[in-house]
């Protein structure tokens, strides 16, 4: 795969710094408080002229709704008030991490304003600054080129849409964001997620940057040769890189595919002549169609000659017809019907007849069809023949949405040169070179040094103290185990542990720094014992407290006097094969003991204890 | 800031300009792009150049540093559509005079430009044409904090000429810091009003996307529409959402927020009506319209002062300016008293033949000399008090009144007496 794909990637990292333009708290809300109405309308450009899709989105009365959020919003956020000077302390942190990739500064750096209508920003654009240019990382012996950082900040929160109407939260709006794009340097999956994971780490290595799912987000750029380049956008699960690179390049080579099937067959572009079929199908018994029609909805047919066997075809490697789809549905249809699929979903063999009949087709050419109101039934299938057209060029440049499966689905087209101008509301910021020199010489702890310095002082192996710096732990570890000592048990606890919870579905991240603190603080008066931490930590994890999950599970230690009257309770019951076996007995005796005292005894105290009850079971004869 | 002179040097030198293409090379680094603005905050050794991606960046520049011009700058073309007309709608006349509703930012420099053309303000509220003829012109193009009593003179002739050519309505977009004082003085200079005039803010420019100006200036053309009004108001948000607008009388209505788009509240009345996001308008003072000429008086007496008391103010730091002018408003405290020791002023002041009204910086509730012994020495003082008009009010009310009398008494009459809805006697709980 190496020297088919170049991909690039940018990560989004929030700050956890306060807001970029307000005193904000930069906190996520349950509820939000009222719902302001707005619209944004699309604004003149330089040549006086507005851009036609922004008019007729603002047209068709498209509103945004805004809630507000007693301590993470105020009035900058609700765009009723100025942003207030640049928050210090995110700046640094951009600088600092500039310097940290070897970055080019920017002299004086300038906020300015992205446009952007989609209602995320109540403004009606992003406020973006470049802090740098150039640098460069390095992972496994290779150099990636750093393209750019940039400190920004980040949206408003979707919470619904409803018609016309999308309801956003401000809580998100204004936390401040540090943006850093690669060149397109890397050549496999696997070397995207390493990149991804190294500059994460390396923002992490700050102290300054939010933890927790949602904040940190990756958009992929991809292209193979002959392909065409892909955004795909807001990848939140790191490990899911290389699942949805690889689908990427095996996408486009199957567009590529298409592409040489269509040539040999001389494919021509099909024409957008839309057909109401309405009457062949009204008595078709599928249930899409059934639906649309009793909403008083057209179904419309559009011929596709020359596209037989693409959109579905070759045992299913083939699949034009998907990418259709996509298209179609992002002009609010449920989905399109096409030749290659049919006869299913209860569009039987006599409908596709009558339908090949009412177009004039022969038998084996292709069409699309689609059931829904006929205006949109018409822009959906205007937009799938355009998509099917494209097929004959290869690979649409797009912006797509990645799918918990790994696969992607289309967005929009790749926005074009974004809109700028100038935050003339917040004042330039020299960067001095007294300043940068300041933060060169005071860089945070790099991660290989963190590492050294884990295993140096605590005595744990290397690829622990590796894997509690990149899942961020190294400083709860320190905490612990310079408060408690056990650095072995924490060790094994957030790096073992909270992978194998994570496996089972259950979320270690969400038990705060405080009650582990307070699990260990436990665990070292005795209140339990060390095997019991997994077990505790996994009902933490459910939102019990360190006290409650002791009691709910019966995990309270035992004393040895108690402890020693339940092992000997265990050899008495057990004495003919104790009197057998003799001390011999003892191993496989560890068993029930530890069944019936797991958590409660340490392991080394309850084979002590055992051995006693045995020798003295045998001493009596 | 503006550049250093060694800066200067060297970009006339290159022949380098606003717009042109260029590159800098500086500290190691080339960086291409256009020369953008220099922003009055940028240190005077640092260019502006807005690079390919679309982000501006500052590049401190050295005496070593090099400066060369790739490409002339672009003439951007506007084009000037030609505004149909539309038979059997009500027309318009649109009188711009600056400020945000009209400022905007040039895309290519980034230059902040303080007036649209008339046009283009209609041609960013395409809505506008459906329910009126608009015609446009640019009186001025001016910050309202820039807004002076001969500006307010003006436009005062430009609303009457364009009322009495056949205008069914004015609008003026006006900048909002001092809307309230010219809504005030346009409410008295204007005689005989065939229809409603009104001043129309915005309180984010209309570059962002987010700007309150379009729909400030539809509700406005709504309210104009809805006919058989006639008077000054002022159309603004009622709410953070931009889907509700008051209109307020121009002399009850005042800016109360330094940033929300519903900064500006009618004081001691009810907004004279509601106008909602589908053009619903309830109104609650219909005023008759007259029939025939508008008429101006538009004379104001310049030496007319507007202070407002204070804990500490001395009687001997105002002396001289109270001596000298004609006409003294006074923000009083509460009730709309002053500290006893500025009584005596006062007196001087009455005595020689000037006008002395007292208004309170409370500003909602009225004013009562009547009630507490300064308020009844400051009456024997000679000064008037004006019950809830509003300071700013009274101050452009008494330029107008000084100017437009033949005597003092005369002009204290008028004063006490509500002629544009001005002040009023009764003050219900929701106002």
């Amino acid at each position: 795969m190496s020297e088919e794909m170049k991909c690039g990637i940018e990560i989004h990292q929030q700050l956890e710094t306060g807001k970029l333009f307000c005193s904000c708290d930069s906190a996520l809300c349950e509820t939000g408080k009222g719902a302001y109405f707005r619209k944004l309308r699309p604004t003149t450009g330089e040549t006086g002229e507005i851009d036609r899709a922004a008019l007729v989105q603002f047209k068709r009365g498209m509103g945004f709704r805004y809630q507000r959020c007693d301590e993470a919003s105020c009035l900058v956020e609700l765009d009723e008030e100025p942003p207030h000077p640049v928050n210090e302390s995110a700046l640094e942190t951009a600088l600092t991490y500039a310097c940290m990739l070897d970055a080019d500064v920017i002299d004086e750096i300038q906020f300015m304003r992205k446009i952007v209508v989609d209602g995320s920003n109540t403004s009606g654009f992003q406020r973006t600054s470049l802090i740098s240019t150039g640098g460069s990382v390095e992972v496994n012996g290779r150099k990636i080129g750093i393209l750019s950082i940039c400190l920004e900040e980040d949206a408003a929160r979707k919470i619904e849409t409803k018609g016309d109407e999308v309801t956003y939260r401000l809580d998100r709006l204004g936390i401040p964001l540090v943006e850093v794009a690669t060149a397109p340097d890397m050549t496999t999956p696997e070397e995207v997620m390493e990149v991804a994971l190294r500059l994460g780490t390396l923002l992490r290595a700050t102290k300054k940057v939010k933890r927790g799912i949602g904040t940190i987000r990756e958009d992929v750029n991809i292209s193979i040769p002959g392909g065409a380049r892909i955004e795909i956008k807001g990848v939140q699960e790191l490990r899911m890189l290389p699942d949805f690179v690889r689908n990427e390049i095996g996408r486009q080579k199957m567009l590529l595919r298409i592409k040489d099937v269509l040539a040999d067959r001389g494919t021509q572009e099909a024409l957008f002549e839309p057909v109401d079929v309405t009457a062949v199908l009204k008595d078709c018994p599928s249930k899409v169609i059934k639906g649309a029609l009793d909403d008083k909805g057209k179904v419309i047919a559009v011929r596709l000659r020359g596209f037989a066997g693409v959109m579905n075809g070759d045992d299913g490697t083939l699949r034009l017809g998907s990418e259709m789809a996509q298209y179609a549905r992002t002009k609010g249809v449920k989905g399109i019907f096409h030749s290659d699929e049919l006869p299913n979903y209860g569009i039987e063999q006599q409908h596709v007849d009558a339908l090949r009949e009412a177009l004039r087709l022969p038998p084996d050419e292709a069409f699309v069809i689609c059931a829904a109101a006929e205006k949109r039934a018409n822009e959906a299938l205007r937009t799938a023949v355009e998509r099917a057209n494209e097929a004959l060029k290869g690979v649409p440049e797009e912006t797509r949405d990645p799918q918990p499966d790994g696969t992607t689905r289309y967005s929009r087209p790749l926005p074009g040169a974004a809109r700028m101008y100038p935050e003339t509301d917040v004042p330039p910021e020299e960067i001095t070179q007294e300043r940068l020199e300041r933060i060169r010489s005071n860089l945070p702890e790099f991660p290989e040094q963190t590492e050294a310095r884990l295993t140096e002082k605590y005595g744990i192996n290397r690829q622990q103290a590796s894997q509690l710096v990149r899942q961020s732990h190294d400083e709860l570890f320190s905490e612990i185990s310079d408060a408690y000592g056990m650095a072995a048990v924490a060790a094994t606890m957030l790096t073992n542990t909270y992978t194998e919870l994570e496996r089972d579905g259950s979320s270690p991240e969400s038990v705060s720094d405080a009650s582990v603190m307070e699990l260990f603080s436990l665990l070292k008066q005795a209140r339990f014992s060390k095997e019991a931490v997994p077990a505790l930590l996994r009902e933490m994890a459910s939102g019990t407290g360190v006290e409650a999950a002791i009691k709910k599970l019966g995990l309270e230690s035992v004393d040895s006097g108690e402890a020693a009257g339940i092992i000997s309770k265990i050899v008495k019951e057990r004495e003919e094969f104790v009197r057998s076996k003799g001390m011999d007995a003892a191993g496989p005796l560890m068993g029930p003991v530890m069944g019936a005292l797991r958590g409660k005894l340490d392991g080394k105290q309850a084979s002590d204890l055992l051995e006693a009850a045995i020798k003295k079971l045998i001493s009596k004869e | 800031m503006s550049y250093s002179d060694s800066l200067s040097k060297a970009l006339d030198a290159a022949g380098a300009c606003e717009g042109a293409r260029i590159e800098a090379e500086s500290g190691g680094r080339t960086y291409r792009g256009v020369l953008m603005p220099h922003h009055e905050f940028s240190s005077p050794d640092v260019l502006i150049i807005k690079i390919g991606s679309g982000y501006n960046v500052g590049v401190r520049m050295w005496p070593e540093s090099k400066i060369t011009v790739l490409d002339r700058p672009h003439e951007a073309h506007k084009k000037e559509d030609a505004v149909p007309v539309a038979d059997g709608l009500p027309s318009i006349s649109l009188i711009g005079t600056g400020g945000t509703i009209a400022s905007y930012v040039d895309y290519r420099t980034g230059a902040v430009h303080p007036a649209l053309s008339a046009s283009d303000m209609v041609n960013a509220v395409p809505e506008i044409r459906d329910v009126a003829n608009v015609s446009a012109k640019v009186l001025f193009s001016i910050f309202s904090e820039n807004m002076n009593v001969e500006h307010w003179q003006k436009l005062a002739e430009a609303v009457a000429e364009e009322m009495n050519n056949g205008a069914d309505a004015v609008i003026v977009p006006h900048g909002t810091d001092t809307m309230g004082y010219t809504a005030a003085a346009l409410s008295f200079m204007l005689e005989g009003l065939t229809g409603p005039v009104v001043l129309v803010g915005a309180q984010r420019s209309s570059d962002r996307p987010s700007s309150d100006a379009s729909s400030n200036l539809l509700a406005a053309a709504r309210f104009c529409t809805a006919g058989h009004r006639a008077g000054v108001f002022v159309v603004m948000h009622d709410s953070l959402g931009d889907d509700s607008f008051a209109v307020h009388a121009g002399t009850r209505v005042r800016k109360m927020h330094t940033s929300r788009r519903d900064a500006f509240h009618s004081v001691n009345a009810p907004p004279v009506a509601h106008i909602d996001s589908s053009g619903t308008i309830e109104p609650h003072v219909p005023e008759k319209p007259a029939h025939g000429k508008v008429i101006v008086k538009n004379a104001m007496e310049r030496n007319t002062v507007l202070l407002q008391y204070y804990p500490g103010m001395s009687p001997g730091l105002f002396d001289d300016i109270i001596t000298r002018s004609k006409g003294i408003v006074i923000s009083g405290s509460g009730l709309g008293h002053v500290n006893e020791n500025m009584v005596p002023l006062i007196r001087k002041a009455c005595d020689n033949g000037s006008v002395v009204v007292i208004t309170s910086q409370c500003l909602s509730g009225s004013t009562n000399l009547n009630v507490y012994n300064t308020g009844r020495d400051m009456l024997s003082a000679g000064a008037i008090s004006v019950g809830d008009m509003l300071p700013e009010t009274a101050y452009v009310k008494l330029m107008w009144a000084l100017a437009n009398t033949r005597d003092v008494e005369e002009a204290k009459n008028l004063m006490k007496r509500p002629i544009r809805s001005d002040t009023g006697d009764r003050r219900t709980v929701d106002v």
